[in-house]
C-alpha cells in the first residue's frame, strides 16, 4: 500500500456556473495543488439545462465547460493535478465526451474521465415520489403536475469514491453536494472512514469555506474605507492546505490579489448556514458551531474545530418546474422632479393595469433608487439630504402566459407617449419562471454508478 | 454610532429565508452585538420586508452572530419579483442600524 500524504492541497476554480476562468489557471499553474475543484451548479441550473438537453440532446452541461478545459487540462496534466466538477449539470455524460474532445483537440489524448451518474431521479419520484410533502409548502409533489422538468438528488462523496479510485484525471458529475466535491478527495486520500463524523464534518468545513471560490479571498467583501481589500482587481482564488486529521490552513496563490484573513473566512463560514451546529450533508451532520479560525500569516487562516454527527437517513432532491411568467418593465426619470414624475407613471400604470384584468397579480410597482431593495423604512429618502439625480421606475409582475407578460411591459413602454415628461431608456423583459422545490427522500431509491471514458 | 462602524455582515439564501452573518471586527465588540441585536430589534428593523420570525445563533468563538429571517425572499430566489431576489443586499442594510451612544 503507498504511504499517505502528509497534507492535501485543494484548489477552488469556480463558485458559480459564470465564474471567471484567469484565478482558476493561476491554482492550476502556481497552486502546486493535488486537485482543483470547480463547483457551477446552483438551485435551478440543472432545470434550465435540462430545458437545453431537450432541445440539444448533446448539451446541458455547463456552457463553461468547453472555456475552462482549454485554459486548465494543459497545466493541471503537466503537474499531475486531478480536476473534480459538478459541471456535467444535467448531461454527465456529454460533458465527459466534451472533456475527451477538448484534451485531443490540445495534444493530450491520454487523458481520462471519470463520469459520476445517478443523480437524475426524476423516473424513480414519477414512479413512486408523488404523495411526496415538499419543503416549502404543504403540497405533495403531485401538485406540480406536469409542469416538473427536472429531479435531481444531492448525491454525497460516497458517490465520488469510485470514481477517485479509478486512474482518471478529471472527475465530472451532475448534482452533488457543493462541499462534498472537497470532501470526497480527503476521504480517499487520507482514508477517512465513512462513518468517522469527525473527520467527515472537517472535511465539510473545508469544502463549505472553499466552495464559493473568491468569496473567501476577499471578494464580495471590500467596503472601502471599512474593509480594504488589495489589488481586487486581480483577485486570487482560494486552496485549503488539509491534515490528516482534517484541520486546515485556507490560503492564496502568492503575489494575487485579494486577501484571506479571519473576516474573511468567517463571512464565508456562516454563508447560506442557518443553524451552525447542525449544516445537514449527504455525508454527515456537520457542526460548526465550535469553530476556531486563527490569522497564522500573511494570507493564512488556520481553521480547527469542525465536528460532525450521523449522516441523515435521506437526501434531499431539488425539482424543477414551470410556473408562468415574470413581466419586467423599467423607464429611467431624471432631474427634478424626477420622483415625482417616476410615482405619477406607477400610478398611471396601476390604473391601466388594474382596468386590463391584471389587477389580482403578484406584481411590484417601485423606483430604483428610493425603495426598490431596502424599502421606504431602513434609509428613508428625507434622511439622505437631497431627491436623487434620478430615479428608474420599475413594474415586475407574474403572470401565466408570455402574452400576458408582452401585454404588461408594452404598458411600460408607452410610458414614453403617454405617461409624465421625460422618461427615458425604457427596457422590457419576459422570462419563463422555472422554480425550484425540494423533497426528502429514501436513500434507498438512489443508485449512483461510475462509467470511465477515454479516447 | 452606526451597526457599521463595530461590524460587517453578508447574506445567503435559503429557498425563502435569509442567512445573515453579523460579525465583529474587534472581538471586545462581540458582547455588545450579542446584546443589542436581538431578534425582535433586528425584525423590526426590516419591517416590511422580513415577513419573520427571526431565529439567531451565537458563535463567541469567532465573535459573529448568525441570523435565519424567516419569510424575507419573496417566496425565494428561483420565483421571487424582486429586483435582488437573492436578498444580497439586506446586509448592508442592516448595517445602516444606529446603536446610539456606546
Amino acid at each position: 500500500m503507498t504511504s499517505l500524504p502528509h497534507t492535501l492541497r485543494i484548489g477552488s476554480g469556480a463558485g458559480y456556473a459564470g465564474d471567471r476562468i484567469l484565478p482558476a489557471l493561476e491554482l492550476a499553474e502556481k497552486g502546486q495543488l493535488d486537485y482543483l475543484v470547480f463547483e457551477c451548479l446552483a438551485e435551478r441550473t440543472i432545470a434550465l439545462a435540462q430545458l437545453e438537453r431537450s432541445q440539444h440532446p448533446d448539451r446541458g452541461f455547463d456552457p463553461l465547460l468547453t472555456q475552462r478545459m482549454q485554459a486548465v487540462l494543459g497545466p493541471c496534466m503537466q503537474q499531475g493535478v486531478r480536476i473534480v466538477t459538478n459541471m456535467g449539470a444535467a448531461n454527465p455524460l456529454q460533458a465527459g465526451h466534451e472533456v475527451l474532445r477538448v484534451a485531443r483537440e490540445l495534444g493530450l489524448p491520454q487523458v481520462k474521465v471519470a463520469v459520476v451518474l445517478g443523480d437524475d431521479v426524476l423516473e424513480v419520484l414519477s414512479a413512486r415520489g408523488m404523495a411526496l410533502p415538499l419543503m416549502e409548502s404543504a403540497h405533495t409533489l403531485a401538485s406540480l403536475q406536469d409542469d416538473v422538468i427536472s429531479a435531481n438528488v444531492y448525491l454525497g462523496a460516497d458517490a465520488l469514491l469510485p470514481a477517485l479510485q479509478t486512474d482518471a484525471h478529471v472527475i465530472i458529475t451532475g448534482r452533488v453536494a457543493d462541499p462534498a466535491l472537497f470532501l470526497a478527495p480527503l476521504m480517499h486520500s487520507f482514508g477517512w472512514a465513512a462513518d468517522d463524523w469527525t473527520r467527515l464534518g472537517k472535511g465539510v468545513l473545508v469544502g463549505h469555506l472553499l466552495e464559493c471560490a473568491g468569496q473567501i479571498t476577499g471578494g464580495y467583501f471590500a467596503d472601502p474605507g471599512f474593509r480594504d481589500v488589495p489589488d481586487l482587481a486581480h483577485l486570487g482564488f482560494p486552496l485549503a492546505e488539509v491534515d490528516a486529521s482534517g484541520d486546515a490552513v485556507i490560503t492564496k496563490v502568492a503575489g494575487s490579489g485579494g486577501c484571506v484573513t479571519t473576516a474573511t473566512c468567517t463571512e464565508q463560514l456562516l454563508y447560506e448556514i442557518e443553524n451552525p451546529a447542525r449544516y445537514l450533508q449527504p455525508d454527515v451532520v456537520a457542526d460548526f458551531s465550535q469553530v476556531r479560525l486563527t490569522q497564522v500569516g500573511p494570507d493564512r487562516v488556520q481553521v480547527s474545530g469542525g465536528v460532525g454527527q450521523p449522516r441523515p437517513d435521506t437526501l434531499k432532491v431539488t425539482v424543477g418546474y414551470r410556473e408562468g411568467f415574470i413581466a419586467d418593465g423599467q423607464m429611467s426619470y431624471a432631474g427634478p422632479g424626477a420622483v415625482a414624475r417616476g410615482q405619477l407613471a406607477l400610478d398611471v400604470l396601476r390604473i391601466r393595469l388594474n382596468e386590463a384584468g391584471f389587477a389580482d397579480c403578484e406584481s411590484r410597482y417601485e423606483l430604483i433608487g428610493v425603495n426598490t431593495i431596502l424599502g421606504d423604512r431602513i434609509m428613508p429618502a428625507p434622511e439622505l439630504g437631497r431627491e436623487p439625480s434620478e430615479v428608474r421606475l420599475r413594474l415586475a409582475m407574474r403572470v401565466k402566459t408570455a402574452a400576458q407578460a408582452k401585454d404588461v411591459v408594452n404598458e411600460v413602454e408607452a410610458l414614453y407617449l403617454n405617461g409624465p415628461a421625460s422618461g427615458g431608456g425604457a427596457t422590457k423583459s419576459v422570462r419563463e419562471v422555472i422554480a425550484a422545490a425540494s423533497v426528502l427522500i429514501p436513500r434507498e431509491w438512489v443508485t449512483p454508478s461510475v462509467l470511465l471514458l477515454e479516447n | 454610532m452606526l451597526l457599521r462602524d463595530i461590524a460587517h455582515a453578508r447574506t445567503g439564501d435559503k429557498g425563502n429565508r435569509s442567512t445573515l452573518s453579523v460579525i465583529a471586527y474587534d472581538a471586545k465588540h462581540y458582547r455588545l452585538l450579542e446584546k443589542l441585536l436581538t431578534p425582535a430589534r433586528v425584525q423590526a428593523h426590516y419591517e416590511g420586508i422580513v415577513q419573520g420570525p427571526v431565529e439567531r445563533f451565537c458563535l463567541p468563538h469567532v465573535g459573529a452572530l448568525n441570523f435565519v429571517l424567516h419569510g424575507s425572499l419573496a417566496g425565494g430566489v428561483t420565483r421571487s419579483l424582486a429586483l435582488d431576489a437573492h436578498g444580497k443586499c439586506l446586509a448592508s442594510g442592516l448595517l445602516a442600524m444606529d446603536l446610539g451612544h456606546q
